[in-house]
């Protein structure tokens, strides 16, 4: 059962999705040389229900999380809403435009960020990739060199894209990439895992840019990262997808209260030892306290739990639901 | 400022821009690698090489000609294959494989424009340092075989048209051939037996005139005869005013068939990629 918290949408909708399914048919065969002989003359296939029967709405503005372990059905549904994937069933529309239509006057108003992508020119400083995405995007040489400035400037990347690409480090590149899929300032954004492999730094300031663009355009995020900070940081809603399916589509502040109850003081002792505690959130600074006097502690950190666990915690309550 | 109000220049000439700014960034590219730039042209006149030092040597063991074809006329028929070569170089459709397996295809999808422009600006846009290196080793091969050259201004028109004929000819049987991968993992073997066509039926082998006579007649039928032979006759062969016509008309029916066939391949292509890619 899907679990939903108040939410007052600010304004109307952008993205609408509607039972959306996408199953993909895969070979299978068990390992050694009988089983890839079989194969040969009778192929077995098996489905897989990527996404399943998934519905929910974005509002113009809104910056949503979209959270799930790995193999969840996130990029398979931002796939299909950017119109790479044609869905098995179901109805999805972004900005009005249904998007595996693929129409020009569609892409030109989104764009989808993938962290472990990189569209630049490798050999050429992203200035020159950035000049190609504005003949790409038809966008009038004034513009343009307004938006890139103004996108430079917020990255403070300026002496980044003098450089040829392949001399970046992940994160200067994720930063240009950035940039160059935002010059014809999209009105919806897909980010999938856009702070992947990037220090707390780096993560921070995409963050900030992220945000800042939100603001200064109006632009509709949806975001999907392992990176609770990303989510704690950008989104007020969030969307938990599991085996395909939507097991919560509400706020933030309603899916941490409700389903992460502790937290975990993680120490370091003075003899080397390390030691972790799962402690309810009422509790923490009792706990933290007699744990300083009572051991020589050394390093202590308190987190809150991994996005897994919290999104584990659903689980537990869709089973008992 | 919204990011509605975003303003579009027009179709026709955003799109001449757009090819204009693809060809300057892939000539500042093949500017990053010029030695590897210099020996990837000298490396790919081996080929011609070979083949003119082989005929020229039958030539002559056989009295001074071969059909009719002296050393000098070899020597002029193969120095501008190596030009043609060159110009009709395009994106391979081994590299459709790699396109799918590295995401490239989904950057491309997500593009408000069709891939094959993309192709075709990138590699006409490479094809202007190379010409720059040609210009050296044609001198070279020239004062080495003494080519046989006396092509009047029309030949030198159609040529100059022909080469850029075959180009997009070549891009559009390359591109349709590589949205065989789509459907099938192994396309090698089936690139293979293009390939082998098009080296028999092109003339890239050898002038199309030492074929025997059925496979002059099924060449005709077939685009790789203007990729090849076409162009490089136009200059060498002292064509007539109607047959250098009949040959840009051709180019020009393949062209069409060529854009048909690519448009439709990927047309189904894409939904087949979009069906079952993940």
């Amino acid at each position: 059962m899907r679990t939903t918290a108040a939410y007052a949408p600010p304004m109307p909708g952008v993205v609408h999705v509607s039972h959306l399914t996408k199953v993909f048919r895969v070979p299978e065969r068990e390992g050694g040389m009988a089983a890839a002989l079989r194969s040969l003359f009778r192929r077995q296939w098996r489905e897989v229900h990527a996404v399943e029967d998934i519905s929910f709405d974005i509002e113009a503005g809104e910056i949503v999380g979209f959270l799930g372990p790995n193999g969840a059905g996130k990029t398979t549904t931002l796939k299909m809403l950017s119109g790479l994937l044609h869905p098995t069933s179901g109805d999805g529309r972004v900005l009005g435009h249904v998007p595996s239509k693929r129409e020009r006057e569609y892409l030109r108003r989104m764009t989808l960020v993938m962290g472990n992508r990189n569209q630049l020119q490798w050999d050429l400083p992203a200035l020159d990739s950035f000049e190609l995405n504005r003949a790409i995007y038809r966008l009038p040489r004034e513009d343009f060199r307004r938006t890139r400035d103004e996108l430079i400037g917020l990255l403070d990347i300026g002496d980044l894209v003098r450089k040829p690409v392949r001399q970046l480090s992940l994160g200067e590149r994720m930063k240009v990439e950035v940039v160059g899929s935002l010059l014809h300032l999209p009105q919806v954004l897909f980010l999938d895992e856009p702070t992947i492999g990037l220090d707390v730094t780096m993560q921070r300031r995409l963050r900030a840019f992220v945000a800042e663009y939100n603001t200064r355009y109006g632009a509709t995020v949806l975001l999907t990262s392992h990176y609770m900070a990303d989510v704690e940081a950008l989104c007020e809603r969030v969307i938990v997808i599991h085996h395909g399916r939507i097991l919560f589509d509400g706020r933030l502040d309603a899916l941490t209260d409700r389903f992460s109850t502790t937290k975990t003081i993680e120490a370091v002792l003075e003899s080397g030892e390390r030691v972790s505690l799962q402690v309810p959130k009422a509790e923490i600074s009792t706990a933290t306290a007699t744990l300083l006097s009572e051991r020589d502690v050394v390093d202590l950190t308190i987190e809150d739990p991994p996005i897994e666990d919290v999104i584990e915690q659903v689980f537990a309550t869709e089973a008992t639901a | 400022m919204s990011a509605t109000a975003v303003r579009r220049e027009s179709s026709v000439r955003s799109m001449v821009d757009f090819y204009a700014t693809t060809i300057r960034t892939q000539i500042q590219t093949q500017f990053q690698y010029r030695v590897a730039l210099y020996m990837y042209t000298v490396g790919m006149v081996t080929e011609p090489v070979v083949y003119l030092v082989v005929w020229s040597t039958i030539a002559r063991a056989h009295g001074g000609t071969v059909d009719g074809l002296t050393p000098g006329a070899f020597a002029a028929y193969y120095i501008v294959w190596t030009l043609v070569r060159m110009m009709n170089i395009v994106f391979t459709p081994f590299g459709w494989e790699w396109r799918i397996r590295e995401g490239e295809l989904s950057g491309q999808l997500l593009r408000p424009l069709h891939p094959i422009h993309y192709d075709l600006a990138s590699f006409a846009g490479q094809k202007i340092p190379w010409l720059f290196l040609y210009l050296p080793i044609v001198v070279a091969l020239s004062l080495i075989f003494h080519p046989t050259l006396d092509p009047n201004a029309l030949q030198a028109v159609v040529f100059v048209v022909a080469i850029w004929g075959a180009y997009v000819i070549r891009s559009l049987n390359n591109f349709s051939l590589g949205m065989v991968t789509f459907w099938t993992t192994r396309v090698g073997a089936i690139f293979q037996v293009w390939f082998l066509a098009e080296l028999l039926l092109s003339g890239r082998l050898l002038p199309l005139q030492l074929m025997p006579h059925w496979t002059q007649t099924l060449s005709a039928w077939l685009p790789f005869k203007y990729t090849f032979y076409f162009p490089i006759e136009a200059l060498v062969g002292g064509m007539s005013t109607s047959s250098l016509l009949v040959g840009l008309g051709m180019q020009l029916l393949w062209t069409a068939v060529g854009t048909a066939v690519a448009l439709g391949m990927w047309r189904l292509a894409v939904r087949h990629y979009s069906a079952v890619g993940n």
